[in-house]
Parts: C-alpha cells; sequence; structure tokens
C-alpha cells in the first residue's frame, strides 16, 4: 500500500474564522475511508479543501504518487438544477471526460469507450439514452458515480451520496461502492453522517468537529470514547 | 394567396427587406445557442437585464452625441454582464435582486437622460416614439446598411464557432459546476465567455426586436425544447429550429401585415411554447 493523500496540520476556514483545525490524516491506496461529523463542522469546507477549490488556511495538502490535484473523482450533493436538467445520461457520463480533452472540443474514440465502459460497471448501461430528470434517485447517483469514474480512476470522493434515496437504494448505493473498492481497487472517501454505514464499511474514520476528533482504523474508533458517543447518538436513530 | 406571394416577391425585391431577413435569422440563431445554458443556471433574467441596461447605454450614447453608439453600447453592457455574474456569487445582492435593481435602474435612467436632452432637434413627440421603438424594436431593421449586415455575419459566426468549440466545457459547467471544478475545468472562465457573448448578442439584437422582447428570443425557444426533448444536444438544435421557424414567419407576417417585427415574431415563439407544451402532455399520458 502507498500513501495517496497526506494532510499535515490542516486548517480550514473563511476569510480569518477558523472552522475546523489540526487536521493529521493520510490515505493510502484502497483505502476507504469515512469522514464523520455533525452539519457545521467543516465537512464539506474539508472536500473544497481536498479538491483544491479552496485554499486551506494554513498547513499541507500533498496527493502523492499516482494521485495528482484535479485526479479526484467528485460526486457532489444534487442541486436543484440537475433535476430538472434537460440532458441524456450518456451525456452526462462523457461529461466526466471533459478534463481529459484539454483544448480539443470533442470526446474521442478512446474516451467514448471509457465512458461506455464505467455505465457498463455501473449497470446503467441500458439507461444510456433516457433523460437524466426520468430516473429514480438512486439511478441519477450511479449516473453521476459513473461520471465521476470517468474524471479518475484511482480515487473518488462522495458527498452524502445517498441522501434522499430510499433504505433499499441507499443499501445498493453502499454495495456497489464497496465493490468499486474492493474489487476495482479505487480509493474511496466518503462523507457522510452515516454511522451505520460507517461501522460496516469504513476501513478508516476522521471524524471533525471544530478540530480534529479522532483519525484511525474503525476498530480503534470504534472503543474510543468518542466513538461510543457518537454512536450512541446518530446510531440509535435508524437501526436495522 | 396569390397576391400575398406576389406581394412579398416585391418587397424582396428591396435590399432593405433582404437585410433585414438575414439579420434575422441570424440574431435568432445566435440567441437560440445559448439559451438552454441561461434557463438552467437560473439566469433567465440576465438578458432582460442587459437589454435594459444596452437602453440606458443608448441614452447615454444619444446625449453625448456619440457618431457610433456601438463604441458606448457595447463596452456598457460587456461589463455589466461580468458584474452582473460576478454578483450572483456574492452573497450581500442576491443574482436576481441585482439583475432587478440595475434593469430598471438602467431603463429609469435612460429615459431620463433621453428627456433632458433636447439636443439633435428633437420634439418630445417622436422622443416617445423614439424610446417605445427602443423597447419594442422598429423599422429601424429596414434600414440597416451593407456594412451593418456584414458585421452581424461576424458576429453570428463567431458566436457559433465560439459554441462548437466550447460545446462539451458549456455543457460541463452548465450541468454540475461543482464538479467541473472540481475536475479541473476552469468555470468561472466559462462563465465569464457565457456573460460576453450573452451581450454581445443582446446588443445586437436590440435593433431586431427591441431591448424588452429580447429575453423572449432568447429562452423561448429553448423552453420550448425543453418540453419535448430529452438530450442536451436534441435540445440545442431544436431550439434552434423553432428560434429560426418562429424568425422567419414572424418576419413574413410583420412584412405582410405591417405589424410590428419584434411582437410579431416573440408572438410566433410563445404559440410554439404552447404546441410543444400540448406535446410534452399528450405524450407523457400515452407513457403511463
Amino acid at each position: 500500500m502507498s500513501t495517496l493523500l497526506k494532510c499535515e496540520n490542516v486548517s480550514l476556514g473563511y476569510e480569518g474564522s477558523v472552522v475546523t483545525k489540526g487536521l493529521n490524516f493520510t490515505v493510502e491506496s484502497g483505502d476507504y475511508l469515512f469522514i464523520l461529523g455533525e452539519n457545521g463542522s467543516g465537512k464539506s469546507t474539508l472536500i473544497k479543501a481536498l479538491l483544491g477549490l479552496k485554499p486551506q488556511l494554513s498547513g499541507e495538502i500533498n496527493f502523492v504518487g499516482e494521485v495528482k490535484k484535479n485526479e479526484i473523482g467528485y460526486l457532489p450533493q444534487q442541486t436543484m438544477v440537475q433535476r430538472d436538467f434537460p440532458a441524456s445520461v450518456k451525456e452526462i457520463v462523457q461529461s466526466g471526460c471533459v478534463n481529459r480533452c484539454g483544448i480539443r472540443p470533442f470526446y474521442n474514440k478512446e474516451e467514448k469507450k471509457l465512458a461506455k465502459d464505467m455505465m457498463e460497471r455501473l449497470e446503467i448501461t441500458h439507461l444510456a439514452n433516457r433523460c437524466y430528470r426520468e430516473l429514480s434517485g438512486g439511478q441519477q447517483q450511479r449516473v453521476l458515480l459513473a461520471r465521476a469514474l470517468c474524471a479518475a480512476r484511482k480515487m473518488i470522493l462522495l458527498d452524502e451520496p445517498v441522501t434522499g434515496l430510499d433504505p433499499k437504494a441507499s443499501n445498493e448505493m453502499y454495495e456497489l461502492i464497496d465493490s468499486l473498492n474492493k474489487k476495482d481497487n479505487i480509493t474511496v472517501i466518503m462523507v457522510s453522517h452515516d454511522m451505520n454505514a460507517a461501522v460496516k464499511y469504513a476501513e478508516h474514520i476522521l471524524h471533525i468537529g471544530g478540530k480534529q476528533k479522532f483519525f484511525g482504523t474503525k476498530e480503534d474508533y470504534l472503543s474510543s470514547k468518542i466513538g461510543k458517543a457518537f454512536l450512541s447518538v446518530m446510531g440509535g436513530e435508524d437501526d436495522d | 394567396m396569390t397576391e400575398k406571394i406576389d406581394k412579398l416577391m416585391e418587397y424582396l425585391q428591396f435590399p432593405a427587406v433582404r437585410y433585414a431577413i438575414i439579420v434575422g435569422l441570424l440574431i435568432s440563431l445566435c440567441s437560440s445557442l445559448l439559451g438552454v445554458t441561461l434557463v438552467m443556471k437560473r439566469f433567465s433574467f440576465i438578458g432582460d437585464g442587459l437589454s435594459h441596461v444596452a437602453f440606458g447605454a443608448m441614452a447615454i450614447a444619444t446625449v453625448l452625441n456619440v457618431t457610433d453608439n456601438m463604441l458606448i453600447i457595447m463596452p456598457v453592457t460587456v461589463v455589466s454582464a461580468v458584474l452582473l455574474l460576478r454578483t450572483g456569487q456574492n452573497t450581500r445582492i442576491k443574482g436576481d435582486a441585482a439583475v432587478a435593481m440595475i434593469s430598471v435602474g438602467a431603463l429609469a435612467l435612460g429615459y431620463l437622460l433621453m428627456n433632458l436632452a433636447p439636443k439633435n432637434g428633437r420634439t418630445s413627440a417622436n422622443l416617445s416614439a423614439d424610446v417605445c421603438s427602443t423597447l419594442f424594436g422598429s423599422t429601424s431593421i429596414l434600414t440597416l446598411s451593407q456594412k451593418d449586415v456584414i458585421t452581424c455575419v461576424v458576429m453570428s459566426a463567431i458566436v457559433v464557432a465560439v459554441f462548437f468549440f466550447f460545446y462539451t466545457k458549456i455543457f460541463a459547467v452548465t450541468f454540475d459546476e461543482s464538479f467541473a471544478k472540481a475536475t479541473g475545468i476552469r468555470s468561472d472562465l466559462y462563465n465569464l465567455l457565457i456573460a460576453v457573448v450573452i451581450a454581445v448578442i443582446i446588443v445586437f439584437a436590440m435593433n431586431f426586436v427591441g431591448s424588452l422582447l429580447i429575453s423572449a428570443l432568447i429562452i423561448f425557444p429553448a423552453l420550448s425544447a425543453m418540453r419535448v426533448f430529452k438530450s442536451f444536444r436534441s435540445v440545442i438544435v431544436c431550439s434552434v429550429i423553432i428560434s429560426l421557424f418562429c424568425a422567419s414567419m414572424g418576419l413574413l407576417l410583420a412584412i405582410l401585415e405591417g405589424t410590428p417585427v419584434g411582437s410579431t415574431i416573440v408572438a410566433a415563439d410563445i404559440a410554439v411554447f404552447f404546441i410543444f407544451s400540448i406535446i410534452s402532455m399528450v405524450a407523457r399520458r400515452g407513457e403511463k
């Protein structure tokens, strides 16, 4: 296993007001990292910093080896605009390749094939010509995941990927992500407050809230004080 | 019927009429291309705001007695477009409020300036006619010179070329700005590009349909096409076709019946919108 991402003493925030500080963690190749935290704990700011959309206040975020900046496949939270967007599934998945084009105006054969392969991998080939706005929530998430995989094959960052999905679709989504992690050896960073899923799937857990509260393996987290406290609050709500 | 055709043929003998048709079709083509992007990015009103800014700029140009209005109108409109997009991201004044503010502000100041300027031998009577024709488009479309037509052809060629060259990027930025940014697409740059192109189209379209009706030319074809078609590309192709069709119909009717050009074209666009809405309703019923 090699290290892909290293964060050293990172502070995040807006114009002087610190949202979260003292972040120290690493992501290994093939890792499955859950980033947990309550609303307002700085999760989304951390995502922006990892994606290079927003500079950190201090500290260093370094990509090592295989993954470069702008090479994380990103699955953002859905916006209102997207829900009624007139575009076919194929067009959306292909748009994941747009960063490969450079100044070339259209996709080449290789990129089209990549998009096709990804649609097959995520079992949405039969939807290729369907309109995005007519799909179910779970199908839409698969489309966006396929697009993310077109953009980067090594590491994906998922921002609350099951928001708004029914329990069955959420489960399928988690299983799919898990199989991408295990079978295709894709490094997964998932931002969530779904404790149950973290217990089931995570390898490492980063818990933030104003500062770094915990970073380590899932097993250590579950036996730690903060982990137990969080589990009793968050996990109790929707036991399965 | 034959009378009508004869009449039309007779009119087509005049170069001015031919110029008007060429310019009209080109402007409809350009304005329909970016319609979907503007509607989806919630920028529908930017066209409206900018056209009022262009109106205000024209008033300033008139008062200053500048020979070539474009020298003032174009830069002012482009700058406003850029500023409006910026405020859209800023939180102090929300995007829609900023557009509304700039739009009515420019309109009011423009009219005020035109009233205050007693120059050019204007009487108040033809001032209001003047204002009316800038707002709703006018016969000035029939006074285009060959130079105007060439400028318009070049401008349209550039707009179409830009659109094709950046098609995939425009799609990515329209569909999902944060994803595009995360994968290294400079979405701010493309937003800027979209704003500038829109500003240019609006300034050129002002002579054609008038500054109040430009938005209609931009958003109606897109909205109609979005009712029925399901992929981005087919929506764009369809809205271009709708726009060209409505512009031709509007122009023909306007020439034959002497109705105002701009309003006739917009009326045609509205009619098509209703037809497409009905089609989509029927299609949905059929699916169920």
